[in-house]
C-alpha cells in the first residue's frame, strides 16, 4: 500500500505555505490573526514596530506548540505503526506457509506443515458486506427522507434520536440476538426461498442456520441506524431555498425530494455508505455468531457457511499458536488494507465537496 | 371534463372547475389497502405457498400498485409516482423499526431474568456449566478500568492533536494529519486489536513480563484508546473551528499570548461540545468486543491490576457466555448485554443532552 506517510512535510509546518490553497472547510474563518509564521518578519508576529517583547526562543509559546505538534504526529506514527508491526508479524507466518496464501481455501496455521488462505475469507467478507448494504441502504435512505422530510418535525427530531441510540448499540448484543432469536425465521425464509426460487443459483440446497444471509441481514440490520443518521444529517442541510423554489414551481412532494434533496445529498450520502461499507467490512462479533464458518467459496447464501477475515479471527485466536497467530495478523493486514482503500476512497468524495460537516461516527 | 369537484356546496359559476385538480377521496387508501389485503391472502392460502408474513409482503406489493394505479386515473401521473414514493418511504420506516424493536424487546425481556445482588456482585470464578448463578462484577470492573485508562490517554492526546489541527497546523503537513485521522475512524476495531497484540502483547510486554507474552487490561486499554483518538479528535476540531474568531481576536489585542488565548479562552468556549465528543467515544469503546477479546485475556476471577494477569470486559463476558454449553449463560449473557447497553445509552444520552446546552451549536 502506498500509504505511508511522508513525515519529511515536517519541515513545512512554519508557515511558509500559506499561499498554497488548500480548500479548508467553512470554519476556516476562525483561522485568523496568527501572531506568527511569515518569514522574513521577527517573530513577535504582533507588529507594533519593534515596541514589543520579543518572542523568546524558548518559551511557554514554543512548549505548547511543540506539545500539540507531538500530538498531531503521534496520529501518522500510529498508523505508520500499525502497518509496520502488522507486516513484521505477518511475514514470518507467511513464510512458512505451504500453500498460496490468496487462492487455497482452508485455514490450518497450527499444523505442520503450515497451510492457510485468505480466499474464501475475503470473498465471504465481501459478499456478506455487499449484501448487508444492499438490503441496508434503499431502507436507510428511505428512513432518512422521512425523518427529515416526511414526519412531523417534532417525531422526525425524536425518531432521529432513537435512532442515533440504536446506532451506539454495541455489535455483539446484535450478534447474540441474530444468533438466538433471527436464526430460526431466516431459516424459514431459507427454506422458503430455496422452494419457489431455487433456480437462481444463490439460493441453493440446505441445510440452513448460520448462513450468510443470516450474517448479512444482521449486519444490514446493524449497519442501517449508521447510514440512516448520517445521510439524516445531510438531508437536513438542504439549503431550504432550494426546497422552497422546487414546491413554488409546482413540484410535489417527492419531485421536490428528487430535484432539490437527493442531488444536493448525492456526495453525503455516498460518504455515508462508504463508511457504512467501513464498518459492515470490519465487524467481527456479530459475524462470528451468526455465520458458519466454513473456508469454502459458495455463491449459496442460504446453506450454513459463510466466512469473514474478522469473525476468523475472533473464532480461531483462542487456539492459535506462534504461526497461526502470525496467519491472523496477515489476514488482519487484508483486512486493513481493504478498509484503507475503501476509507481513503469515501474521504475522497468528502473532501471533493464540503459544503456539509459530517460528525463523522 | 366533466363534473366532480369534491365540495358539495354549490359553486360560484364564475370560478372554472378545472382550476382544482381532481383528488382520490380520503377512504381511498385504505379501502386498496383492505382490498390488497384480502387479494394476497386469497392468493397465498388459496395456492398454499406461504404464512401470513408472505401475505402482508404480497398485499404490501398490492397496495402499492393499485394505490398507483388509481392515482393515476384520478389525480395523474406526477400525483401518483408522489403516493408511491411516499407509501415506500413510510413503509421503509416500519421495516427497519420491526428487527431493532425486536432486538430491544428480546434485550430487555431476557435481560432482566438475571437482574440480581448476586450477578453485580460475584465473579465467573469456580462457576461450573451446573451452576445457575456467577455474575459479571469482574467483567464490569474490567470495562470501568479499561474504557478509564484509555480515556486517560486519549482524551489529552486527541485535544491536543485537534489543538494543533486547528490553531497551529498549516499547509500539506496539518492536512495530511486531517486526512489520516479520517482514514483511522474506519479502521476495524480487530484491527487495532491485532495491533495491539503484535506491538504490546508479543514485542514490549516480555520484557518485563519474564519473556511471556502478557495479556493484560492495559493492553485492551491501548487498543481501545487506537479506537477513540480520531473520535476525540474529529468531535473536538468541529468544536474549535465553531468558536467565534472575536473570541481570539479580543484576546490577542489585549496582549494575551496565543497558548495562553487558546487554553484560557477558546478551550472554554468549547468544552461543552468537546465532552460530548469524549462521551460519544468512550460509549462506543465501552461496547467493543473484538480488541479486548484478542489482547486481554478474559479471566474469571476478579482482578483488580489492569496491569497484570488477565482481564475481562463486559462486551468480551457477553460473547463468552453466548458461545458456552451451560444452560444458565444464556441467562447471564443477556443480562450482561442488558447492564452493557444501559451502560452506553446513559452516555450517550448524557452526552446528546449536554450537546443541546452548547450554545456552540451548530
Amino acid at each position: 500500500m502506498g500509504d505511508t506517510p511522508h513525515r519529511s512535510a515536517h519541515a513545512g509546518t512554519g508557515g511558509t505555505r500559506v499561499a498554497t490553497s488548500h480548500e479548508w472547510p467553512a470554519g476556516a474563518s476562525a483561522r485568523v490573526a496568527e501572531p506568527s509564521g511569515i518569514p522574513g518578519i521577527p517573530d513577535n508576529g504582533l507588529g507594533g514596530g519593534g515596541g514589543l517583547p520579543r518572542a523568546r526562543a524558548f518559551g511557554a509559546e514554543r512548549a505548547f506548540r511543540g506539545l500539540t505538534l507531538a500530538a498531531g504526529t503521534t496520529v501518522l506514527v500510529v498508523i505508520a505503526a500499525i502497518a509496520i508491526f502488522l507486516i513484521a508479524k505477518a511475514v514470518p507466518a507467511l513464510r512458512v506457509n505451504t500453500e498460496s496464501f490468496w487462492t487455497f481455501e482452508g485455514w490450518f496455521p497450527n499444523d505442520d506443515p503450515p497451510k492457510f488462505g485468505i480466499g474464501a475469507l475475503a470473498f465471504g467478507t465481501v459478499l456478506s458486506s455487499l449484501l448487508a448494504l444492499l438490503m441496508a441502504v434503499p431502507v436507510a435512505l428511505g428512513i432518512a427522507l422521512y425523518l427529515s422530510h416526511y414526519a412531523p418535525r417534532r417525531l422526525g427530531n425524536a425518531l432521529g434520536f432513537l435512532i442515533d441510540l440504536l446506532a451506539a448499540v454495541p455489535s455483539v448484543v446484535f450478534g447474540l440476538w441474530g444468533r438466538d432469536y433471527f436464526a430460526q425465521p431466516v431459516a424459514d425464509l431459507s427454506a422458503w426461498l430455496n422452494k419457489y426460487f431455487g433456480w437462481i443459483p444463490i439460493f441453493g440446497e440446505g441445510p440452513y442456520g448460520s448462513s450468510i444471509l443470516l450474517g448479512s441481514v444482521v449486519l444490514a440490520i446493524m449497519v442501517l441506524p449508521i447510514v440512516t443518521s448520517l445521510s439524516r444529517e445531510v438531508f437536513r442541510q438542504t439549503p431550504t431555498a432550494n426546497e422552497e423554489a422546487a414546491l413554488a414551481l409546482g413540484a410535489t412532494r417527492w419531485e421536490m425530494v428528487r430535484t432539490a434533496v437527493l442531488p444536493y445529498g448525492r456526495p453525503g450520502v455516498i460518504a455515508a455508505v462508504m463508511l457504512g461499507l467501513g464498518r459492515a467490512l470490519g465487524e467481527t462479533i456479530a459475524l462470528a455468531l451468526t455465520l458458519g464458518s466454513t473456508y469454502a467459496i459458495s455463491f449459496n447464501i442460504l446453506q450454513s457457511g459463510g466466512n469473514s477475515i474478522a469473525a476468523n479471527i475472533a473464532n480461531r485466536f483462542a487456539e492459535a499458536n506462534d504461526t497461526g497467530r502470525g496467519a491472523l495478523i496477515a489476514s488482519g493486514l487484508v483486512l486493513f488494507a481493504i478498509t484503507l482503500m475503501v476509507n481513503i476512497t469515501a474521504r475522497a468524495i468528502i473532501y471533493r465537496r464540503r459544503e456539509f460537516t459530517e460528525s463523522a461516527a | 371534463m366533466t363534473t366532480t369537484v369534491t365540495s358539495h356546496r354549490p359553486q360560484p359559476p364564475a370560478q372554472p372547475l378545472t382550476l382544482r385538480a381532481r383528488r382520490l377521496p380520503a377512504y381511498a387508501a385504505p379501502a386498496i389497502a383492505v382490498v390488497a389485503l384480502l387479494v394476497s391472502a386469497g392468493i397465498v392460502y388459496g395456492a398454499g405457498i406461504g404464512g401470513p408474513v408472505l401475505v402482508v409482503v404480497i398485499a404490501a406489493l398490492l397496495y402499492l400498485a393499485g394505490l398507483y394505479t388509481a392515482a393515476k386515473a384520478v389525480e395523474g401521473r406526477r400525483a401518483a409516482r408522489n403516493r408511491t414514493w411516499s407509501a415506500l418511504i413510510h413503509s421503509a420506516f416500519v421495516l427497519a423499526v420491526l428487527p431493532l424493536a425486536s432486538v430491544v424487546w428480546t434485550l430487555v425481556s431476557k435481560g432482566t431474568e438475571r437482574l440480581d445482588g448476586n450477578f453485580f456482585g460475584t465473579s465467573m470464578n469456580n462457576i461450573g456449566a451446573r451452576d445457575a448463578n456467577g455474575g459479571a462484577y469482574h467483567a464490569i470492573i474490567g470495562t470501568l478500568e479499561q474504557v478509564g485508562i484509555a480515556t486517560l490517554i486519549t482524551v489529552p492526546l486527541g485535544v491536543l492533536c485537534a489543538i494543533y489541527i486547528v490553531e497551529y497546523g498549516r499547509g500539506r503537513f496539518a492536512f495530511t494529519i486531517r486526512f489520516f485521522v479520517d482514514v483511522m475512524t474506519g479502521i476495524p476495531s480487530i484491527v487495532t486489536g491485532l495491533f495491539v497484540l503484535a506491538f504490546w502483547v508479543l514485542v514490549v510486554s516480555p520484557w518485563f513480563n519474564d519473556g511471556r507474552p502478557g495479556f493484560s487490561g492495559f493492553a485492551a486499554a491501548l487498543a481501545l484508546s487506537v479506537l477513540m483518538l480520531p473520535t476525540v479528535v474529529r468531535s473536538t476540531e468541529e468544536m474549535l473551528r465553531l468558536v467565534p474568531a472575536p473570541l481570539r481576536e479580543g484576546a490577542y489585542a489585549l496582549g494575551v499570548p496565543k497558548w495562553k488565548t487558546i487554553l484560557r479562552v477558546v478551550l472554554p468556549t468549547a468544552l461543552p461540545g468537546i465532552v460530548t465528543g469524549i462521551m460519544l467515544a468512550i460509549a462506543r469503546a465501552a461496547g467493543e468486543t473484538a480488541p479486548v477479546l484478542l489482547v486481554a485475556g478474559g479471566g474469571a476471577a476478579i482482578n483488580f491490576n489492569p496491569f497484570e494477569n488477565n482481564q475481562s470486559s463486559l462486551a468480551l463476558f457477553v460473547y463468552q457466555q453466548a458461545g458456552e454449553a451451560s444452560k444458565y449463560s444464556p441467562a447471564r449473557a443477556w443480562t450482561a448485554a442488558l447492564t452493557l447497553v444501559v451502560l452506553v445509552l446513559v452516555l450517550t444520552v448524557a452526552a446528546k443532552l449536554l450537546a443541546r446546552r452548547n450554545r456552540l451549536g451548530r
